[in-house]
């Protein structure tokens, strides 16, 4: 945009055009007093203490809301302007709770820095100063208090939660000088639907809206949040030994300061008394500790008489990319096979291969800040605001923007209330639908030929096959209308640029795989491809699963996804390792446990996941576990899994060392030490290192993180361009080709990553879900997962405030189920399939649809993996997490 | 709640679902059900699509509208000056012993709701009351006993 020259004070400064004068003033280095302004926030002129003159018009006017114009004379300060901000100041004040020194927010509170230039009579207030009916200060919530008493009703607070979180917990309530900033029904805010995130914590002026338990840090940390893919900026505050607060980093692309509940509160468990501080060597039934030295002599014995195909290694989604690597080069080069594999085998393993087969890369082909700007944004089988929340804030605002938002999910998810479409299609249903809509596309000649014709193969046997898919057929199986299904085909098709986002409700099916390749199908079809907000999307879960796929942590790939099948790859990797390799594909975590169970594998290494929550037929991996002959185990807390081991080792938590992550987007950032170890607790990859020597392996003689990076480059083309110096701001996004390219925002441009650069069109079969409900079972058990906690619950169960706001496993189930069944609220139910029983506690909500319930995974005294469906998904060998068919019953 | 929810869609059934109509929506509510309960402004947010935080903002903004129901028959006692001076407060406490509720309260048989308010513009008439649109005025125990007291049951007629 253009500039404007403006005079303020006499003084010509230039403006850029449609800014404010308030905006214009401070971006001069001009201050003008306000208190209801947040640079963020659509403005509303409240406070009246940014009041100005300007020449020519009679009136003062609010400098926050008024637009510049060329040759604006503007004068912030005249007798008028001043005696009227003093009086609304000193209203203020005789109505606010004078209590500065015990402020959280002294010194960075407005109120006291618009006073200090505005000034009051103190004497004058001290007359007048009332004592405001006294409204009690709301401490519901578990991580900051609303003192009203304090409150400036400067509405920052309301507008944040409309305008940013899309979540309106809170409005004004009552009238006059009783009003408040309140929730529906002056209800407290735990009891509202806040979502905790502190977006209006972070933004109160004053100190109204106050954290509870961080405090100001001494230093500050930048680092990536631990939790979810998103990968968040953050700023960890360190004070001594401890971790004090998170603050979001405003200059990430990634989260541009925001944060959801997890990320900004849930670091509690960092410090955790609980934290593993010393090896575990098992005597008998207990464990007793023992020196790293007894410790490490023991496993280095007893691995060496494993290596081979008797060994495997579960790796972690959680760890860094040097842990992952160093992790899969013992492996590989140190226990001699290709039996590793992680969690991503129970979230994404359809999309590494579906996507593979369609594009030649299996990853986010688009970056999550183009999604506001996506003329359409299609979300299948995501519950984005739970699982990916500040992704879901990308949607909401795209939304705002007047973005299309088509949401496919059976349940009626939070995103349904920004959607313009809803298909509440039937659990295991997504190939018909996508098909479905395919159908609808050519029948209305919306496909771009252009980009079929020109970047695609497989064409004509796709179209053959969608014969299948007739509408009317469509809405038999899927439960949508047709005329839905039709306008969603029409929308997606020419709203574009159309961007799909999804997750597990689309991979953990028996038909995962075929449910990623009709997504890739929908995209291909409208040329939604290669193109900046368009894109297939997966969200993936674990903070660094993307990396841990990266890093070779899978059965058949080493690192950057080179197969080792290929004799040209083993060579490289044999050459560079100095080590002869295996030849043979790996087996995947669900036949690693099979393998176990059969006695073909007996020695496991198991890095920081927590199989008996995670996996499906929990009772059957424990059993499988048991046999083992010998099982390490090393985490940050005594898991339930690592129960089962021979020996445990104490990790370090991601706050205690270097490296780096790679986000859901491709993003390589840094994460970096803000604390030593906790008691003798160690990096991942130093531990790995350490059993490597003693075990006499080389090619383990590494001094820190930065050195394993550099071998990673040098060996994954798509990580060559990426160094420690070049991500130290900002991550880059792979691949990065050499020193100088700028990383790749966008996949598959010009062309596609496979062999002939052609995307591939995939015909589709549909196969219905492995167990669908009966007389027996009647009811259909799909799983999701909470806002406030993360995966099995071993980092967020060990925070207080997150367990206040989720306590206990919960199975939801619609009302009208509810009644058949009698049930109400708050029952206790067991839950039972044919591979066992949970109990849980009802919650009746109209969001699930009849004859399904559902359940999340956080909890150990409710391990819904008791119950959940191993069958595996042919290609990708995933299994069908989503459906599995149960009975409930009150006990 | 599901005889709730149809009741609610009579009630709503002459509006078009616009956010503009939030004060007539409640309005009608109001009349028809005698307050508004958390359930009827969820679903006058959901009817209106706004946020249910603002339906109770603009609600509880308005001295108009009631939060909680109230009997067949709100009595309200002025407590003016003129009332106070000539004795509201025993007024009051009369009331009070007669239909067994305190200040504020509904009784549970949704008979009587009783209430103290400002001037009711009768001061000649003072100490006085409203019961729903009637006033009456220069209380005494006497003539309270003779408004609130039950005809005593005649067990014969009964049988
Ligand atoms: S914490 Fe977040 S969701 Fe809760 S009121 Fe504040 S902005 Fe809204
Ligand atoms: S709580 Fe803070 S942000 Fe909200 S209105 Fe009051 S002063 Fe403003
Ligand atoms: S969205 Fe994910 S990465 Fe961001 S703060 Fe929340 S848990 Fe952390
Ligand atoms: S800052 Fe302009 S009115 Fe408050
Ligand atoms: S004081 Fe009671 S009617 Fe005026």
């Amino acid at each position: 945009m253009s500039d404007v020259n403006i005079i303020i004070d006499g003084i010509e400064v230039k403006a850029k055009a449609g800014k404010t004068i308030l905006d214009a003033a401070l971006e001069n280095n001009i201050y003008i007093p306000n208190l209801c302004h947040h640079p963020e926030l659509v403005p509303t002129g409240t406070c009246r203490m940014c009041l100005v003159e300007v020449e020519g018009i009679s009136s003062v006017v609010v400098a926050c809301k008024t637009i510049v114009r060329q040759g604006m004379s503007v004068s912030t300060e005249s007798p008028l302007i001043n005696s009227t901000r003093r009086a609304t100041l000193e209203l203020l004040h005789i109505n606010h709770k004078q209590d500065c020194t015990n402020c959280k927010k002294n010194g960075i509170c407005k109120l006291q820095e618009v006073t200090a230039f505005v000034g009051v009579n103190e004497g004058r207030l001290k007359l007048l100063r009332k004592n405001k009916p006294h409204v009690p200060p709301d401490k519901s919530n578990p991580f900051f208090k609303l003192d009203h008493d304090k409150c400036i009703l400067c509405g920052i607070c309301i507008r944040t939660c409309n305008e940013i979180q899309g979540v309106d917990a809170l409005q004004f309530a009552y009238r006059g000088y009783h009003t408040i900033v309140s929730a529906f029904l002056n209800q407290t805010i735990k009891d509202s639907v806040c979502e905790s995130c502190g977006e209006c914590v972070v933004r109160c002026p004053v100190g109204a809206l106050v954290p509870k338990h961080t405090s100001m840090p001494s230093r500050e940390v930048s680092s990536v949040c631990p939790y979810c893919g998103v990968g968040c900026g953050i700023l960890l505050g360190v004070r001594g030994d401890k971790i004090t607060s998170v603050t979001g980093i405003k200059e990430s692309p990634v989260n541009k300061g925001r944060l959801c509940v997890k990320g900004r509160y849930g670091y509690e468990w960092v410090n955790h008394s609980e934290r593993l501080k010393k090896p575990l060597i098992k005597k008998g039934e207990n464990f007793v500790e023992s020196s790293w030295d007894e410790a490490l002599t023991l496993i280095a014995e007893k691995l060496s008489k494993y290596k081979g195909e008797s060994f495997a290694t579960f790796s972690s989604a959680k760890c860094t990319n040097e842990d992952n690597y160093i992790i899969q080069k013992f492996t590989r080069a140190g226990m001699l096979t290709n039996n590793i594999d992680h969690c991503a085998r129970l979230c994404h393993a359809p999309s590494v291969a579906g996507l593979a087969q369609s594009f030649g890369s299996g990853a986010m082909t688009n970056t999550i800040g183009e999604l506001g700007k996506a003329g359409c944004i299609f979300a299948i089988g995501t519950n984005t605001t739970e699982s990916h929340p500040v992704i879901a804030l990308e949607v909401k605002s795209a939304k705002k923007n007047g973005s299309k938002i088509i949401v496919a999910n059976p349940r009626e998810i939070d995103l349904c209330k920004f959607a313009d479409i809803w298909l509440q299609h039937k659990p295991g249903t997504d190939v018909p639908l996508l098909m479905g809509i395919c159908k609808a596309i050519i029948n209305n000649g919306l496909e771009d030929e252009e980009f079929i014709n020109s970047r695609c193969e497989g064409y004509s046997e796709f179209k053959e096959s969608l014969k299948e898919y007739d509408l009317k057929n469509v809405e038999k199986i899927t439960g949508v209308p047709a005329g839905k299904i039709k306008e969603a085909a029409k929308v997606y098709a020419s709203m574009g640029p159309s961007s799909i986002i999804y997750a597990m409700g689309i991979t953990q099916h028996t038909h995962g795989t075929d449910n990623v390749l009709a997504i890739s199908n929908l995209a291909m079809l409208t040329g939604n491809i290669g193109k900046k907000s368009s894109g297939v999307n997966p969200l993936r879960g674990q903070n660094n699963v993307q990396g841990a796929c990266d890093m070779g942590a899978l059965p058949n790939f080493f690192p950057g996804y080179q197969k080792v099948l290929e004799e040209t790859v083993i060579k490289k990797f044999e050459s560079a390792w100095e080590c002869k390799l295996s030849n043979k594909t790996g087996i995947t975590l669900t036949e690693i446990i099979d393998a176990i169970d059969r006695k073909k594998v007996k020695a496991l290494y198991l890095v920081g996941e927590n199989s008996l929550l995670s996996e499906p037929d929990a009772n059957h991996v424990k059993e499988a576990l048991k046999k083992l002959e010998f099982f390490v185990a090393q985490d940050v807390f005594l898991s339930e899994t690592a129960c089962l081991a021979d020996v445990v080792l104490p990790a370090a938590s991601f706050a205690e060392k270097d490296g780096t992550f790679t986000n859901t987007e491709r993003r390589i950032q840094r994460v970096r030490k803000a604390l030593n170890p906790i008691g003798e607790s160690k990096p991942d990859w130093l531990i790995t290192c350490m059993i490597a020597q003693k075990m006499g392996i080389k090619g383990f003689e590494f001094s820190g993180a930065k050195e394993i990076f550099d071998e990673i480059s040098k060996l994954t083309p798509s990580y060559k361009g990426v160094s420690y110096e070049r991500i130290d701001k900002t991550g880059l996004q792979w691949p990065v080709y050499d020193k100088t390219h700028k990383g790749t925002p966008v996949l598959h441009k010009e062309k596609f990553l496979t062999s002939n650069g052609l995307g591939r069109f995939a015909k589709l079969k549909y196969r219905p879900p492995a167990e669908i409900p009966d007389k027996e079972y009647p009811l259909l058990l799909t799983t999701e997962r909470s806002l406030y906690h993360y995966h099995t619950g071993t980092m967020s169960r060990r925070v207080d405030g997150l367990n206040v706001l989720n306590s206990e496993e919960l199975v939801e189930i619609n009302p009208t189920d509810a009644e058949k069944y009698r049930l109400k609220d708050g029952d206790k139910v067991s839950v039972e399939s044919r591979r066992g029983r949970v109990n849980a506690v009802i919650k009746t909500t109209k969001k699930c649809p009849k004859g399904v319930i559902s359940m999340s995974f956080h909890f150990f005294e409710s391990p819904t993996n008791v119950i959940t469906n191993p069958a595996i998904d042919p290609v990708a060998k995933i299994p069908e997490l989503k459906v599995a068919a149960v009975r409930i019953q009150k006990t | 709640m599901l005889v709730m929810k149809e009741k609610l869609d009579i009630i709503l059934s002459s509006f078009s679902g616009e956010g503009r109509e939030l004060i007539p929506v409640l309005q009608k509510i109001q009349e028809e059900m005698g307050y508004l309960s958390p359930e009827a402004m969820l679903y006058a947010a959901e009817f209106l699509k706004i946020p249910p935080s603002n339906v109770f903002g603009v609600a509880s903004f308005y001295e108009q509208f009631r939060f909680s129901p109230v009997g067949k028959k709100i009595v309200m006692v002025c407590q003016g000056t003129a009332c106070h001076v000539k004795g509201a407060e025993k007024v009051m406490n009369e009331i009070s012993r007669h239909i067994g509720i305190k200040e504020g309260q509904t009784r549970e048989d949704m008979e009587y709701t009783l209430k103290g308010v400002a001037c009711i513009g009768c001061c000649a008439l003072a100490p006085c009351i409203t019961i729903n649109d009637d006033v009456h005025g220069r209380l005494t125990p006497k003539l309270i006993e003779k408004i609130f007291i039950k005809k005593p049951v005649n067990k014969k007629t009964n049988e």
